[in-house]
């Protein structure tokens, strides 16, 4: 087993991760994690397969390249989101049930 | 040789699941994103192994330095997670169902493994034309710059979504004299890091993403240490620092399009510095929206 | 030669790492955690770039070696300050907290 077809296997399963954390879990910071981890998922499987015949596919690694900045930028506004729906829900709620 | 390799490869690959578990599962939210953090650091050497140093410097940078940042500061403005009851046929469910995607998945990725890979070649060719020899920089700002475009647009729109969501304020710890002292030496070290990745990224490993990443690394930290003005978006410099990427590159795009060749195809004589003052505008863009995506914060209006 | 010295100063810097980790992971509470994780990994680190430095190829690398050497000591010495003053400031907190009740 190379190492390429190893990583290719390595990205499915953090996608594999990323998915189920999204589907299970309800925090929403542990979601946003979950959906980061599943773009490094397939982050992973782009390069694998960039890197599988010895020399590096650039075509692949910059589309990798844009895409970490798309993934931050839409990771800082899901975070914003989570934190106004977090602020929004705490005011509505009666007081004194925000212990429980 | 290749036996020490693939024990390495090895090791990575089961550090990063654990480390993803852990991110997903760990017992507190803060120790999951520690994990996460940890996470983004370790998947910046897999990329240096797999012959990618762009994308290992980006990822040092941007997945582990500004996402961890981001996700401790919406830690403290989040309350802690109620433990979940867990269920064992939901678990037993879950597994099985991961199980038969994974077959699925990797009967459909594998094979792609030994596929035929035309695009380096092709890249390789018409690499003199370009105006830069690091291909990786050629592809991003030539023969993808649509990508590029886009992509700085969705950085303006992020920037404009959290803007609306109106970040508050909040009181700073106690600034720390020993943080101050040592992000003062730190800061005139990303400036010179960034511009030696800028200028290098025509030539080799590097480029604006990584060069703006590593700026509004340096601005990050400078307003955590307080030695920093607060960073608001009415600022008029600040502003036109978000804008001048999108701007420049928009501006070269339909000068091409109305006098020259078309959209997004630069002049044969000039591409190479048509692409240096690109990636210069770029990063200045890159650097500003993640800075502001980071640590801005809109003025209390007297609320 | 060089090259047994070399190999001698990875094992040991190894050594150091995997003591300062059993230490952050072993130890009980977050003063001895900290001067556990950052006492062992800075030796460790050191002998790590020592042996690295033995086996270079020129002396730009050297150079380029010791510099990060620097730059992740004296990170880590901040960091390990910043920590240990945020527990300090808690536990303080915490104290007074418990002094007010009682």
């Amino acid at each position: 087993m190379s190492g390429a077809s190893l990583y290719l296997g390595l990205g499915v399963l953090l996608w594999l991760l990323g998915l189920h954390g999204l589907l299970r879990l309800r925090h929403p910071l542990r979601r946003i994690m979950a959906i980061n981890l599943m773009g490094s998922g397939t982050f992973m499987v782009m390069v694998a397969l960039a890197s599988r015949s010895g020399h590096n596919d650039p075509v692949l690694q910059a589309l990798v390249v844009t895409g970490l900045v798309v993934a931050v930028s839409a990771t800082a506004f899901a975070l914003r989101l989570a934190v106004a729906h977090q602020a929004h829900r705490s005011r509505q709620r009666p007081t004194g049930e925000h212990e429980e | 040789m290749p036996a020490t390799e693939l024990l390495l490869d090895i090791t990575l690959g089961v550090l990063l699941l654990i480390l993803a578990g852990a991110a997903l599962h760990g017992t507190r939210l803060y120790t999951g994103i520690i994990s996460f953090i940890a996470f983004g650091l370790l998947l910046a050497l897999v990329w240096a192994r797999l012959g990618a140093p762009d994308l290992a410097l980006a990822e040092a940078a941007i997945g582990a330095g500004l996402t961890g940042v981001l996700l401790l500061s919406a830690l403290g403005r989040h309350a802690d997670e109620p433990a979940q009851p867990g269920s064992a046929v939901r678990t037993l469910a879950t597994l099985l169902l991961g199980v038969l995607v994974l077959i699925l998945l990797l009967r459909a990725v594998l094979p792609l493994a030994q596929g035929p890979q035309p695009l380096p070649a092709l890249v390789n060719s018409q690499l003199e034309a370009s105006g830069v020899s690091h291909p990786v920089t050629a592809v991003l700002l030539n023969f993808r710059a649509w990508d590029t475009l886009l992509e700085l647009l969705v950085l303006l729109l992020a920037v404009l979504g959290v803007r609306q969501l109106q970040p508050a304020g909040r009181p700073r710890p106690g600034v720390w004299p020993l943080l101050q002292a040592w992000s003062r030496i730190l800061a005139p070290l990303s400036v010179i890091i960034g511009g030696y990745l800028l200028w290098r990224g025509s030539h080799a490993p590097g480029g604006a993403f990584q060069a703006g990443a590593l700026l509004a690394a340096g601005v990050v930290m400078l307003r955590l240490a307080g030695l920093l003005p607060l960073l608001r978006w009415e600022n008029g410099l600040l502003r036109l620092l978000v804008l001048v990427g999108v701007a420049l590159f928009l501006t070269v795009a339909a000068a091409g399009a109305w006098f020259g060749a078309g959209w997004l195809n630069y002049p044969a004589h000039w591409s190479g510095a048509l692409i240096v003052l690109i990636e210069v505008a770029a990063t200045l863009s890159i650097a500003a929206s993640l800075s502001l995506l980071v640590v801005g914060e809109r003025q209390e209006l007297g609320r | 030669m060089l090259g047994w010295l070399s190999n001698a100063a990875l094992a040991l810097g190894a050594f150091f790492f995997i003591a300062g980790t059993l230490g952050l992971l072993r130890f009980p509470d977050v003063y001895s955690r900290l001067h556990a994780v950052t006492k062992a990994d800075t030796l460790g680190l050191g002998l790590v770039v020592l042996g690295l430095c033995l086996r270079a190829p020129s002396w730009r690398a050297v150079v380029m070696m010791l510099l990060v050497w620097l730059l992740v000591m004296a990170s880590s010495t901040t960091a390990c300050q910043l920590l240990a003053r945020y527990q300090r400031e808690r536990d303080q907190a915490e104290g007074g907290d418990q002094d007010a009740r009682h």
